[in-house]
């Protein structure tokens, strides 16, 4: 096959599909890789905290739609009130699940961790439906995408404005912020953060919180990108977004945002072209293989263990 | 004291009405824009929470303070019976079960009459054992059970009566209890595999279920194509699971903890997907059907007796894990895979080879899974890819982290608790992973040892003659 | 609030619940499927008919001179749990088991079912081997078998919609991939080409590169084998991405649930489903009943499940007996008055006078295709 006869425009088509679904994968990640930098434990049940996020706002909007408020200032509103309980969701969880367990053992947070994520889903069934349920589609189709929708879409666009939006907020939280030096001094020592009078308790509820928001703008932006939500759909975002995580070297903040997308592009050409029925196997092998090579993940550093 | 712990138990509760009000109270149908409100789930998660709180305090308070048991309690010795009764009344166990009583005493609006009746009646009793246990009985029950452990006899008439037991419970039942009995069983030797490579060597694996997959699909293929007998089967199922289980093992060496778990969650899942997508080898969801049952020299069987003979063939396979682990535990290599556990990077310095410890325990987890999973698939005589998904690979790990991770006793009341709880009790099948989910969260912050604590092994020096205890 | 008191009383249940076995002359049913877990949805309408069938049955004074005893149980759609019920069905010498409701869990069972005598009549095994085979000659049911449906998919979409390129996209599931792989034959016979066969995974979070492949190949009609929830997606990310081929599906798309979940992306979505059943007079009497005790429409299978638990006592009635060779010749050597219209049963086991047509999905409701 010669250049000109590869076909350019389904590539790209891929291309745009992989970086939406990166871009998601990404927003979540941010979540698990900074709970890990802080305080090494895989928040298991940050999934659910995105499962939860779009259902909340799947509720507001049920509700306002119900008082004759009208398209985007649902939208605005149901996806404030997800941040809300997100954060507030991510603060009980550390609360309840984690922070008894500070000093433990390294695996007894991790299967607090996983049993916490159970019972996130458990409750979100059984309190409302194992069905699944449509999500309204919030975001309106803009009339000047039309000719290039079949590329990329309006709520395509809003989902990778939002994460670039959101990353800089990130960047600029971390960078600039006195929550950010707090929460960065945490990471590289906890002990001596504390000595220079940093309340570590309150960084790392801070981090669950920060967190948390991320995962229910995802949560929300995915769901009305799909237009239907279930009580598992957490599950599998949440082990994809780790992977991601992971990938690109867990703890490292630009790192989970190249794993997203690196992830999300291996899918979207994967499935593009060789088969979406092992879209996953893909996935998965692509981690093995990396840390094969990088153990530490693509930017993670290698951490030399002192004695 | 009093008033800080009602206030804190208020605001929790609060706090918990405020997370719970839109998945609890509102359900909305998006279709025809309708809302429902349940705010009758309002006033059950204000009044539960309430007292989950109080309990939660109990029982944190008294973690914070006192970390054992309340072995023999001198504090009751030798006090009027009133006295007795206050200290009594500050135990943790005593005050939970009081706030469990005045719980389900307080739930008489909300339930049906009948079962107000039946759980205060239940709650009460268990309290009065519980204080009668504390008032009159604790040193006499202490004494006797010091009497037990001391006596030379008390074991082999223990495993006497157990194994009388075993052997009768097949012919006392109907196949149905067996049946189930089996898949139970089945699951105990899964939880005493996974024991190993968690438990002893520390290495978390969420993708154990895969092993399983290889011995039950390694016996349904030979089978049905070439015919190949259970017997020839069940070594082959154990020894290709280990293969697979050092394959895996094999790149993941460098990787530490939490590296370790995402990958072998992956493998986990890339195994559901081969057997699900490679349809002409493994025919999909479908499954693999009219596998043979194990045979006893030809001898022709009729459903119930092949599930009693299938039983007795588990009842051996366990009984052969738990003397190989035993023994293991106590070998080199059983405390190479504890002190790797414990600190890798000492464990390293101290001379023992990293990456054949860490294979082994890969390697002897995934022999017990190929093993069983022979019997699996015979016992089902069909298996298909829904038997191996990542929630089968959640309730090993739960089986051995309920059970007390490293300990063989607590394993199997665990494995055989959470596989007969929902045989029983169908009716609550719903509720068991919310359940699980709870409890597993709840046992890693306050009996993070498991139902039965690991002995740890210790060595006293008494004088001239050491004693292990 | 029900549930949350059964959460309540799980502690206290582990102690009750022991105790309830109990023996019964007269008929024994049992209902198998799956009645939690994600596929609950399939399983419950059928135990909802059953429980309302045989209220009626039992209150005009049941049959053969004793109540009809019915037992629940859940299959959750895995061979290891349905083999467990299968020994629980036959050690509580259960007459005739309606269900199961998967077909592999039901093939896993009926091995079981077959030693101990126990007859079995499934509202939605659809995999044809189950009566074709020949294996289970005590296997009936009140639903047309996949291949008909696919079958019929195909002449719909080569002769209708004269599709000439299509694109085969199943969920990896028995009953996915069995619809789809019965069309194939029938489409290459036809003439048309098969530009892509691809199984996709349920659950993902997007369904987009499998899209944009249906665009590339210029397909001019996508047949897909699998569930709503799916289908739904699939669908809605077709219509995002202006991918305009028409989209039929099984009848695991055909009914309410697809409706309220794909929402005005139904519509224009055809799909196969069971004949057209709603102006039989005990049809519509059922669905009232329904409506007016649960103040819902009944879920998929519902009709199924009626017409197997009518066909069940009737044959019972017939046979004048509990033995199963009695039943069996009663099941088919005679004809049902059913919620499906007037049934019999094969030789095979297969039901006749149930058949498939194709539905579109218009203003917010399936029309049949003529």
């Amino acid at each position: 096959m010669s250049f000109l006869d590869f076909d350019w425009e389904y590539f790209l088509l891929l291309f745009a599909g992989g970086l939406v679904k990166g871009s998601i994968y990404a927003l979540i990640a941010l979540g698990y890789t900074m709970v890990y930098g802080i305080i090494q434990l895989i928040n298991f049940a940050h999934g659910e905290i995105y499962m939860i996020g779009a259902f909340v706002a799947l509720m507001v909007s049920g509700v306002l739609t119900i008082y004759g408020f009208s398209g985007v200032s649902i939208l605005v509103l149901a996806a404030i009130v997800a941040m809300i309980y997100a954060a507030a969701y991510g603060f009980t969880l550390e609360r309840i699940a984690y922070r008894p367990l500070r000093g433990a053992p390294r695996l007894s947070p991790l299967i607090s961790a996983i049993g916490m994520s159970l019972f996130l889903q458990n409750y979100v069934m059984l309190s409302q439906t194992p069905d699944f349920l449509r999500f309204p589609s919030l975001i309106p189709d803009f009339a000047f995408m039309e000719p290039i929708a079949h590329i990329i879409n309006s709520v395509e666009v809003v989902i990778l404005g939002t994460t670039v939006i959101t990353m800089l907020g990130l960047t600029y939280l971390i960078k600039f912020t006195k929550v950010g030096k707090a929460m960065r001094a945490t990471q590289q020592d906890m002990t001596m953060a504390r000595l220079v009078g940093i309340n570590s308790d309150r960084v790392i509820s801070m981090t669950f919180v920060i967190g948390s928001v991320l995962a229910a703008i995802g949560g929300v932006l995915i769901a009305s990108r799909l237009e239907q939500i279930n009580f598992m759909i957490g599950f599998l975002a949440g082990v994809k977004a780790f992977t991601a995580a992971v990938l690109g070297g867990i703890g490292n903040i630009p790192g989970a945002v190249l794993g997203g997308l690196v992830l999300g592009l291996t899918e979207s050409m994967a499935a593009g072209y060789i088969s979406s029925a092992y879209e996953d196997v893909f996935a998965f092998g692509l981690l093995v293989l990396i840390l094969t090579f990088r153990p530490a993940g693509l930017l993670g550093k290698a951490v030399k263990q002192k004695v | 004291m009093i008033a800080s712990t009602i206030r804190k138990a208020v605001i929790a509760a609060l706090w918990l009405a405020f997370l719970t009000f839109p998945l609890m109270v509102v359900k909305v149908n998006t279709l025809k824009d309708l809302v429902e409100w349940r705010w009758i789930n309002l006033a059950w998660v204000l009044y539960s929470g309430f007292f989950a709180s109080l309990v939660w305090q109990v029982l944190y308070q008294y973690r914070k303070t006192k970390k054992a048991d309340d072995e023999d309690d001198p504090s009751l010795q030798g006090l009027s019976l009133g006295d007795r009764l206050m200290v009594s009344l500050k135990d943790p166990y005593v005050l939970v079960l009081l706030f469990a009583l005045a719980y389900f005493v307080g739930l008489y609006p909300l339930v049906s009459f009948e079962f107000w009746r039946w759980s205060c009646k239940i709650a009460l009793a268990v309290l009065a054992a519980k204080l009668a246990y504390k008032l009159f009985l604790v040193k006499k029950v202490r004494s006797c059970s010091a009497v037990m452990k001391e006596s030379p006899l008390s074991k082999p008439i223990l495993f006497a009566v157990l194994g009388i037991a075993v052997i009768y419970f097949p012919f006392s039942v109907d196949s149905y209890q067996v049946n189930i009995m089996v898949l139970a069983l089945i699951y105990v030797v899964l939880g005493l595999g996974l024991n190993i490579t968690v438990g002893l060597a520390g290495l978390l694996d969420l993708g154990y279920i895969a092993f399983f997959a290889v011995g039950a699909y390694t016996y349904g293929l030979l089978n049905t194509h070439f015919g190949l007998d259970f017997w020839i089967c069940l070594p082959l199922g154990g020894l290709i699971g280990t293969f697979f289980g050092v394959l895996l093992g094999l790149p993941i060496l460098r990787l530490r903890g939490d590296y370790l778990a995402i990958v072998t969650l992956g493998f986990g899942m890339i195994a559901h997907q081969v057997l699900t997508n490679w349809t002409d080898v493994f025919k999909g969801n479908l499954g693999i059907h009219k596998i043979e049952r194990p045979g006893f020299f030809g001898m022709e069987m009729d459903l119930a007796q092949a599930t009693t003979y299938t039983y007795f063939l588990v009842v051996l396979l366990v009984i052969g894990t738990i003397f190989v682990t035993n023994r293991l535990k106590d070998s080199r290599i059983g405390r190479a895979w504890m002190a790797l556990r414990e600190d890798e990077i000492a464990c390293v310095a101290m001379g023992i080879d990293m990456a054949r410890t860490k294979l082994s325990a890969y390697a002897f987890g995934a022999f017990w899974a190929g093993t069983v999973g022979v019997i699996f698939a015979a016992r089902n005589t069909s298996i298909n890819p829904n038997s191996f998904t990542f929630l089968e690979s959640a309730i090993v790990l739960s089986i051995v982290v309920l059970g007390g991770m490293g300990s063989i006793f607590g394993v199997i009341i665990a494995a055989l608790v959470m596989m007969l709880m929902p045989e029983y009790l169908r009716d609550i099948g719903e509720y068991r992973w919310l359940v699980f989910g709870a409890v597993m969260v709840l046992m890693m912050i306050f009996r993070p040892q498991g139902l039965i604590a690991n002995q740890r092994r210790t060595y006293k020096y008494e004088g001239a003659k050491g004693e292990e205890s | 609030m029900k549930k949350m008191r059964n959460v309540l009383g799980l502690v206290l249940g582990l102690s009750l619940a022991l105790s309830t076995f109990a023996a019964a002359a007269g008929v024994k049913l049992a209902v198998v499927g799956p009645h939690s877990g994600d596929l609950a949805p399939y399983g419950i309408p059928t135990k909802e008919a059953v429980e309302m069938y045989i209220a009626e049955v039992n209150k005009a004074g049941g049959v053969l001179g004793g109540e009809v005893e019915v037992l629940y149980l859940d299959s959750q759609c895995k061979p290891e749990i349905a083999t467990n019920v299968a020994a629980k069905v036959a050690s509580e010498k259960v007459n005739v088991v309606i269900g199961g409701i998967c077909s592999g869990a039901t093939k896993a069972a009926l091995g079981i079912y077959k030693e101990a005598g126990v007859i079995a009549i499934s509202p939605s095994a659809t995999n044809p081997p189950l009566t074709q085979s020949g294996d289970y000659p005590n296997f009936y049911r009140t639903i047309a078998p996949d291949d008909e449906q696919g079958k019929m998919a195909a002449n719909f979409v080569t002769g209708k919609l004269a599709a000439k390129k299509i694109a085969l996209i199943h969920d990896k599931g028995d009953y996915g991939k069995g619809f789809v792989d019965f069309s194939k034959p029938v489409l290459e016979a036809a003439g048309a080409e098969i530009v892509m066969y691809e199984g996709i995974t349920p659950g993902a979070m997007d369904y987009s590169a499998v899209v944009q492949k249906i665009r590339r190949e210029r397909a001019d009609a996508v047949v897909f084998g699998g569930y709503h929830p799916e289908a739904s997606k699939l669908i809605a990310q077709m219509k995002k991405k202006r991918v305009k081929a028409p989209f039929i599906g099984p009848d695991g798309i055909k009914g309410n649930g697809f409706l309220e979940i794909a929402g005005k992306n139904a519509e224009g979505v055809y799909a196969t489903g069971p004949m057209d059943v709603s102006s039989v007079a005990m049809n519509k009497d059922a669905k009232a009943a329904y409506q007016k005790a649960k103040n819902a429409e009944p879920g998929t299978f519902f009709d199924q499940g009626y017409a197997a638990v009518i066909a069940a006592i009737e044959a019972v009635k017939k046979a004048g007996s509990t033995d199963p060779k009695a039943i069996e010749a009663a099941l088919k050597g005679s004809k049902f008055d059913t919620t499906l219209g007037t049934i019999g049963f094969s030789a095979s086991g297969d039901a006749t006078g149930v058949g498939f047509a194709v539905y579109q999905v218009q203003s917010g409701d399936f029309v049949e295709i003529k």
